[in-house]
This record gives C-alpha cells, sequence and structure tokens, in this order.
C-alpha cells in the first residue's frame, strides 16, 4: 500500500451543509444532514446502496435540490436562482459513474465545450488548456478521437479532464470506479490520487477502502439517509464505533 | 515425442492468389442470391416471368407514345387503333403543369431563377462541410425568392429582412438579460420598423419593381413546391420548439405545447385545409383578408410542426439522464445544453422519422386541389382533363405527376440515409 498522503488543510471552508433535507415524493432520503468541508479536505464517503451517497452530493451541485435547511458552496447560498445555480455548478465539477461523456463530440471538444460557452475562454486557449489537463490524465494522444472509441477507464479519466477544464474548486465524484474492470480501476483511481496531490477539494462516493485509506483525511458512513459516523480513515477502519458501520466494514472488508 | 518431428518453418512465403472463378463478382452473387436452393430458383423464374409480362405488356404503350400532337383526337388518329399514350399533352400543357394556367408566361424566367437559386440556398444547410459563409445567400433567400414569385417592388423583401435583421440584434443585444425581455423588445422593434418600412415601400413603390402576380395565379408544380418547401422549412423549427416545450418545466408552456399537438394531431389535414379555406375569413375584419397561400401554409406548417414535435419528442425521450445531467454539471445554461449537447443527439435520432413526416407533407401539398387551388392535381383534374382537347388522357398526366413526386421523395430519402451514415462516422 502506498504511503498515507499528508496534507494540509486550510480553514476556509469550502463547503457547508446545514440541517438540510430532502424527500423523494413522501420518502425521507436525506435526514438532517449536517457537513462542512474545508478547502483542501478530501472526503470519502461510504455506506450501503440506498443510503443517499449519490443524492447528497447531487444536492451539493444542485442535480437534486433539497427541501430544507441550507447549503452554501464556495460562499454561494443554493436556492432555486438559477444563476446562483449555474455559478455553483461552473465551480464545481462533477464525475459520474457512467462517464456521461457527449458521444457526438470529440474528446477534445468534450473538454472544450464548457470554457469556451460558459466561461467565454478563446478557443484556443481552451484547446491549450484541455490538452494541458489530458496530459495530466494521461490521454493525449486521444484528443481527436470519440468516446465510443476509448475504453472505460480512459473514458472516465476524459470525463476528470472534462471537469477539471473548468478549473473547478471542488470535485465530486459518484463511484467512479464501480463500472469499471478490475484492471481499469487502478488507472482512474491513480489520477484522482494526483488530483489529490494538487490540493484539490475533493468529496469522494467509493467503496475502493485502500484509496480511502490513502487519500481521505476523513470518511463519512451514510445509513438510512443519515451521516452515522464520521472519522479519520485510520480511527474509521480500525475502530468503528456504530454497530451499522461495523456490520458494513463486515461486509465490504470481510472477505 | 520429439520436437524435431512437430516443429515447422515455412521456406517460401505464399504469395496472393485470387479466388477460384466461382467464388468471384457477378457469378458469385447470382449463385448465392438468385439459385441458392430449389425454392429460391423457383421463386427467381416466376418472378423474371412476371417482370417480363409487364415489361412487353408496357413497352409498346411507352414506345408508340405520341410526343407532338394538339389534341387527344390527333393522338389517336396518328396511332392508328395501336395501343400508345399520348404523352404530347405533357408537351403542350408543359406550363400549366409547372405554373399553372393563369402566371404571365413572360415572367416564367421568375420561378425558374427562384427553383435554381434554391438549391445553393439549401445547399449549405443540407451539406455541414461547406463553407458556412455560403449560410448567408440561405438567410436572404426567402425573401429573394418572395420578391421573384409575386414581384412588386425589390423594397418590399429589402424591408421584410431589415425589420428580421434587427430583431435578431436586439435580442443579441438583450438576451443576457432575460430571455422573455429578449424575445419583447426585439418583437417590438422589428413591428416598429416594418410600419415604418410600410410608408417608405409605400412612397417608392417602383424600385426594382417586378409585375405583381397575385398569389391565386400562382399553380401548377411550382405551388406545391413552394407549399412544401416552406412548410417544411417552417415546421421543423416549430416542431422542435414545440418539443421542448412539451417537456418544460413551466406548466402553462407545457399545456399549450401538449394541447396544440394533440389537437392539431386529431383533426385530419384536409379539414385543416378547409378551415383555412373558409372559415378563418370569418375572423379577420371585413375587407381585410389574409391571403390564401399564407392560411393554407400556416394550416400545412402547424400539421407537419405537431408530428415533427412527436418525432422529436422521442428522440430527446431515448437520451439518458446522465446526458442532461453531464450538461448541467458542467455549467451549461439550457440554451447551451440544449444546442450543444441534447438536440443534436435528439435530432440525429429523429432524422428518419422527420424525413418521413416531411416526404408526407411534400406529397400532401396536392390536397390543396381539393379546395380548388390549382396546383399540379388541381390543374390536372381541373382545366386540363375538363378541356375538350384532351379528355380522357388520365394514365399520362397522372403518371407524370406520380414521376415528378418519386424522383423528388426519393432524392430526399436518399438523402436522409446519407446524413444518417455521415453523422453515424462521426461516432465510430
Ligand atoms: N429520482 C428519484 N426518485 C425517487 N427515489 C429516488 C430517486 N433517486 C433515488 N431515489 C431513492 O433514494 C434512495 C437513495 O438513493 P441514492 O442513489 O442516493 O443511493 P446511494 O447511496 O447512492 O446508493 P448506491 O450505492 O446504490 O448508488 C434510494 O432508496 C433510491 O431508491
Ligand atoms: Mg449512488
Amino acid at each position: 500500500m502506498a504511503e498515507k498522503l499528508k496534507l494540509e488543510v486550510s480553514d476556509e471552508i469550502a463547503i457547508k451543509v446545514e440541517s438540510m433535507n430532502k424527500w423523494f415524493g413522501s420518502f425521507h432520503v436525506l435526514r438532517d444532514i449536517d457537513l462542512t468541508v474545508n478547502r483542501g479536505e478530501r472526503i470519502v464517503v461510504c455506506g450501503p446502496s440506498g443510503s443517499g451517497k449519490s443524492t447528497l452530493i447531487r444536492c451539493i451541485n444542485a442535480l437534486e435540490e433539497h427541501q430544507t435547511g441550507q447549503i452554501i458552496v464556495d460562499g454561494t447560498e443554493l436556492t432555486s436562482d438559477i444563476k446562483n445555480i449555474d455559478r455553483i455548478r461552473s465551480e464545481v465539477g462533477m464525475v459520474f459513474q457512467h462517464f456521461n461523456l457527449f458521444p457526438h463530440l470529440s474528446i477534445l471538444e468534450n473538454c472544450t465545450l464548457a470554457p469556451i460557452w460558459v466561461r467565454k475562454i478563446p478557443k484556443k486557449e481552451a484547446e491549450e488548456t484541455a490538452m494541458h489537463f489530458l496530459e495530466k490524465v494521461k490521454i493525449p494522444e486521444q484528443a481527436d478521437k470519440y468516446p465510443g472509441q476509448l475504453s472505460g477507464g480512459q473514458q472516465q479519466r476524459v470525463a476528470i479532464a472534462r471537469s477539471l477544464c473548468m478549473r473547478p474548486r471542488i470535485m465530486l465524484f459518484d463511484e467512479p470506479t464501480s463500472a469499471l474492470d478490475p484492471e481499469m480501476i487502478k488507472e482512474v483511481l491513480d489520477t484522482m490520487i494526483e488530483l489529490a496531490e494538487d490540493g484539490m477539494t475533493m468529496i469522494c462516493v467509493t467503496h475502493e477502502m485502500g484509496f480511502a485509506r490513502q487519500v481521505a483525511n476523513r470518511v463519512i458512513f451514510m445509513d438510512d439517509g443519515q451521516i452515522v459516523e464520521q472519522n479519520e480513515p485510520e480511527q474509521f477502519f480500525r475502530n468503528p464505533q456504530s454497530d451499522r458501520t461495523k456490520l458494513f466494514l463486515s461486509q465490504i472488508l470481510g472477505h | 515425442m520429439s520436437g524435431e518431428s512437430n516443429s515447422f518453418v515455412r521456406k517460401e512465403m505464399i504469395s496472393e492468389r485470387i479466388p477460384p472463378a466461382a467464388e468471384r463478382g457477378l457469378f458469385k452473387w447470382v449463385r448465392e442470391n438468385l439459385f441458392s436452393s430449389v425454392f429460391n430458383t423457383i421463386m427467381t423464374f416466376v418472378s423474371l416471368w412476371f417482370i417480363y409480362s409487364i415489361v412487353v405488356a408496357a413497352a409498346p404503350w411507352f414506345l408508340n407514345g405520341i410526343w407532338d400532337a394538339k389534341t387527344i383526337r390527333e393522338c389517336y388518329d396518328l396511332l392508328d387503333g395501336k395501343s400508345g399514350a399520348c404523352f404530347a399533352v405533357l408537351n403542350e400543357r408543359f406550363p400549366q403543369l409547372i405554373y399553372g394556367f393563369k402566371y404571365p408566361s413572360s415572367e416564367y424566367w421568375r420561378p425558374n431563377l427562384a427553383s435554381i437559386l434554391l438549391l445553393f440556398a439549401l445547399a449549405p444547410i443540407l451539406f455541414r462541410k461547406l463553407p458556412r459563409r455560403l449560410l448567408a445567400f440561405s438567410a436572404v433567400y426567402p425573401f429573394l425568392a418572395f420578391w421573384l414569385i409575386w414581384g412588386g417592388s425589390i423594397l418590399t423583401s429589402v424591408s421584410a429582412f431589415l425589420g428580421c435583421v434587427i430583431a435578431i440584434v436586439c435580442y443579441r443585444r438583450f438576451s443576457s438579460r432575460s430571455f422573455a425581455i429578449a424575445v419583447l423588445i426585439s418583437l417590438i422593434a422589428a413591428n416598429v420598423w416594418w410600419i415604418i418600412g410600410g410608408y417608405i415601400v409605400d412612397l417608392n413603390d417602383s424600385v426594382l419593381a417586378l409585375k405583381d402576380v397575385p398569389s391565386r395565379d400562382l399553380g401548377g408544380f411550382m405551388l406545391n413546391l413552394l407549399l412544401g418547401t416552406i412548410a417544411v422549412c417552417l415546421s421543423i423549427p416549430l416542431g422542435i420548439a414545440l418539443a421542448l416545450g412539451r417537456q418544460s418545466g413551466m406548466p402553462i408552456i407545457k399545456w399549450i405545447c401538449v394541447f396544440f399537438i394533440e389537437f392539431i394531431r386529431g383533426v385530419p389535414l384536409i379539414t385543416l385545409l378547409f378551415v383555412a379555406n373558409v372559415i378563418l375569413a370569418f375572423f379577420f375584419p371585413p375587407g381585410t383578408s389574409l391571403d390564401l397561400i399564407l392560411r393554407v401554409l400556416i394550416m400545412m406548417t402547424f400539421f407537419n410542426a405537431a408530428y415533427i414535435a412527436e418525432v422529436v419528442r422521442g428522440g430527446l425521450a431515448a437520451l439518458s439522464k446522465g446526458q442532461y445531467e453531464a450538461a448541467d454539471s458542467i455549467g451549461l445554461d439550457y440554451t447551451q445544453s440544449m444546442r450543444f449537447i441534447i438536440l443534436p443527439q435528439a435530432l440525429k435520432i429523429s432524422i428518419p422519422g422527420i424525413v418521413n413526416v416531411s416526404v408526407g407533407m411534400l406529397k400532401d401539398t396536392t390536397l390543396v386541389s381539393i379546395i380548388s387551388m390549382f396546383d399540379l392535381v388541381g390543374m390536372i383534374r381541373g382545366p386540363i382533363l375538363s378541356s375538350t382537347d384532351w379528355n380522357g388522357v388520365y394514365w399520362e398526366l397522372f403518371g407524370a405527376a406520380a414521376a415528378i413526386f418519386f424522383v423528388i421523395c426519393f432524392s430526399v430519402s436518399k438523402y436522409s440515409q446519407w446524413l444518417e451514415r455521415q453523422l453515424e462516422t462521426d461516432r465510430r
């Protein structure tokens, strides 16, 4: 196992979620969520299927609407004001389980679209930035291909590069490796580790416990729409407090 | 087991050879496709016999065809009892079939020029590889064509064009504030200009004036082409807008679109055309009336747009939710995500459906003959067949009409298949 990342965390608050609740119809998915993320923190969220992990991080960039409580991202409160939402979305990058690349656009176009139209950066400059990040995720030679021509791992790295091209201050990952074959998981995790080394603020839903140990400075365990336990990774894995956490850990680490 | 006997090293490489004769070219194709089994062989011979009988029966009719005669009786005299077609009617009534019977013959060059220019205007829209600057001509073309076909002073067209330019400029200027305000301001600005422009045009109505041709004088295939082209071109954007409106989160817009689509789809086109012909006139104050062609065009556009909206809705539904979310998550606003992400993919899926509906619309333009407009079919059924000269030449006339429509619809369908392949290679 690689060395544990030692990175400092600033006191500046990046994300603040306060007594946030969300319902799907009458189903109470998220219950009284309180969460503060400082700039530079790397947080791993885990928990059983259906516990509301995806919903939580999707609320943070307003892909889902929350009903009560507050979410403040980068100093801007998420309300139904579309201007605020668009601003926050351009500051927060999101990587999906199923990549969601745009199949009708080349890799380069996937990466330059938002910088050109949202950030109003000249095309030339946007392409340079895109190539820079494609090099960072180690696939500059695929720039002119289409998503359908790449492997899953490559597609996910393009998806990460696409988000990075907007130069976000926060990155959200929703199970970025769980649709990948084992040999591709590593290349994506390596990219994410590099990102963490650069000091990116990250919230990552994942069941890759090795990754959590190495990169995270905090692990959050969710069940039934609530945050059940959070702790430093060492403590969290060695010495879980709640019974639900113990059960969950025994299930995913047990065999 | 000794390694010696199992090992093998090739001394000479085998050079390339052509396949045996039985596995090559035409011979192979015939054997595999026509005579692959007893049943297929029988079917092949039955079909060959069938084709042969049709050709033998029809050939004399075509070959003996008379191309030069003044009346049907002259045709019969020339045929002298043999079976044969009387294509002379196409020859003699050619201008009527194409331009209708009232369009002044000295002005035929105008619709001719307009149709040739139409090809140039459509080219950059249909073929993405052509330089984008050519689109400027496509934008000017509708106004140019209006002037050519209806005549009058060119100032009318110029003024209408400037009104549109003003509207677009205003929209660009204000669109960053709010979509609704931008649309409102550009509508007001354009209308103010059109009122001012109207006075200017009235004062100088002889600038580059062509002879006026009123709408009721348009006819023949020109009318079909005109109605079909305009209705299809207008209904595609309207249909897309309706499909998006139907998906909209704003209930009022959504319900308006749903009502519009369901209402139009629930009514036969011919009913809408009767409405255009008779009933719409009641809605206008006496003395003012909307041009009949314009009324028909509105109905056809609405009709086609409602169907296209449903086709596009299918395309939109076929996209995964992830595409919408990815577009949102990188910060694109609604317009941008529709323009760059959603519509390009949804429309590509919708191409076969849109073409299907639009080819249907092209053919349905012949229905206007029922509300006594003299389009190609109207001309045949009316002035030509009822004249004593050509009473009774059904096959030749309707066959010619069918052939014209077939050529056009077949080309459209071929184009759409080509376009689909083009967009497909982009992906793989
Ligand atoms: N759009 C929706 N409408 C209704 N219910 C939903 C919707 N999306 C999610 N849910 C429900 O909310 C709960 C939480 O879903 P969520 O996707 O956040 O779980 P998760 O923790 O990410 O699970 P997994 O590990 O399987 O991805 C689930 O019970 C799910 O059925
Ligand atoms: Mg999930």
